[in-house]
């Protein structure tokens, strides 16, 4: 048993969670700064790292605010983007299965890309441990608040600098998703699904509602589904021969 | 208030989607076909954002150009990132390179 009591086992979450809250810090303070530069006002971008706690998709919702883009798209993209949550749940459901409802909410909704990252590893090295769930929680609970410190500093510090939207800070959404996605490209799928992606999202930029963006994930998870199964099928022809 | 209800819909839709597995617990299932396509669905969703507002970036056509600061820092910042594998690095040397071209180079 790595940690004998449940407050040992949240503070070793949190403190194993220190690297990815260094990491998601630039993330909030220019979260917050583009929303200081948008149509939000500074306590509806407070809101978003409240309710919604998911980077990304708050990226895309204010830059698609920005672009005076319908709701529903809002939310269809935030539905999209978020999905891989439903991965992140499904590999760590076995070690969360046995707890009550409310613990099952609670760490459903604390659930990150970090804090699967830092709880799939917890996992790996210790399957059945009884007090897993406060290790969760401190890791699930220090993002959060690191989430909405960060957001606030770059609420504050977007406001006193109005110009920042001007000066380019949307590079920096760029910046931050290029990081995201590189690393990933590393295997000919994933290459291929982002460039399938790039360029349907490029010739299709027009089409009203952002549905250009919508054809061009499906035709990327298409093709990226379609080289993979054909490499396990050349793996699988290659093996016999 | 638009934005407040945008907000609060996105909230839904996020508190579903990552508390919905959870919430099944046993009964919950999973097809293999949908975590394949679920595993490719952040690097099209993000390329897919990013690769029109770098190749247009003031939505008047396309714009191949040296003097588009854009286009030169995000392929700046592919490179730091192929070659270093290193988020904030990667971040702070793209986010320099847009500032220096932007400012230095094109002096606007």
């Amino acid at each position: 048993m790595p940690h004998p009591t449940s407050l040992s086992s949240f503070a070793a979450g949190a403190r194993d969670t220190i690297p990815m809250m260094v990491g998601a810090a630039p993330f909030g303070v220019i979260f917050g700064a583009l929303v200081a530069a948008g149509p939000l006002v500074p306590w509806q971008g407070q809101l978003m790292s409240l309710g919604v706690f998911a980077g990304s998709s708050q990226f895309i919702a204010v830059g698609l605010a920005a672009g005076q883009v319908g709701l529903l798209v809002i939310w269809m993209a935030t539905f999209i983007v978020n999905l891989r949550h439903m991965l992140y749940a499904a590999t760590l459901l076995p070690h969360v299965s046995h707890l009550p409802a409310r613990w099952r909410f609670l760490l459903g909704f604390l659930l990150t890309d970090e804090t699967f990252a830092v709880m799939n590893a917890y996992y790996l090295k210790h399957a059945h441990t009884p007090q897993g769930h406060w290790y969760f929680l401190g890791s699930g609970l220090s993002m959060y608040g690191n989430w909405q410190l960060w957001t606030l500093l770059g609420l504050l510090f977007g406001t006193a600098f109005p110009q920042l939207q001007t000066l380019g800070l949307d590079f920096a959404m760029v910046a931050t998703f290029i990081a995201i996605v590189v690393p990933q490209l590393f295997r000919l799928p994933q290459l291929a699904a982002a460039v399938a992606a790039g360029a349907f999202a490029w010739f299709l930029r027009d089409l009203p509602y952002k549905l250009g963006l919508l054809a061009a994930i499906l035709a990327g998870v298409g093709v990226g589904l379609a080289l993979s199964h054909w490499q396990a099928l050349r793996r699988a022809a290659g093996s016999k021969t | 208030m638009y934005y407040t209800w945008m907000i609060i819909g996105m909230a839904l839709i996020t508190v579903f989607i990552k508390a919905a597995i959870f919430m099944l617990g046993e009964r919950a299932a999973f097809p293999i076909w949908l975590k394949e396509a679920l595993a490719f669905v952040p690097v099209t969703v993000l390329t897919a954002i990013i690769v029109p507002m770098v190749l247009a970036p003031h939505d008047q056509g396309l714009e191949l150009s040296w003097r588009n600061p854009q286009l030169v820092a995000a392929i700046a910042t592919v490179l730091v990132c192929a070659t270093t594998r290193r988020q904030l690095l990667t971040i702070m040397a793209g986010l320099l390179v847009f500032f220096a071209w932007q400012f230095g180079v094109l002096g606007h």
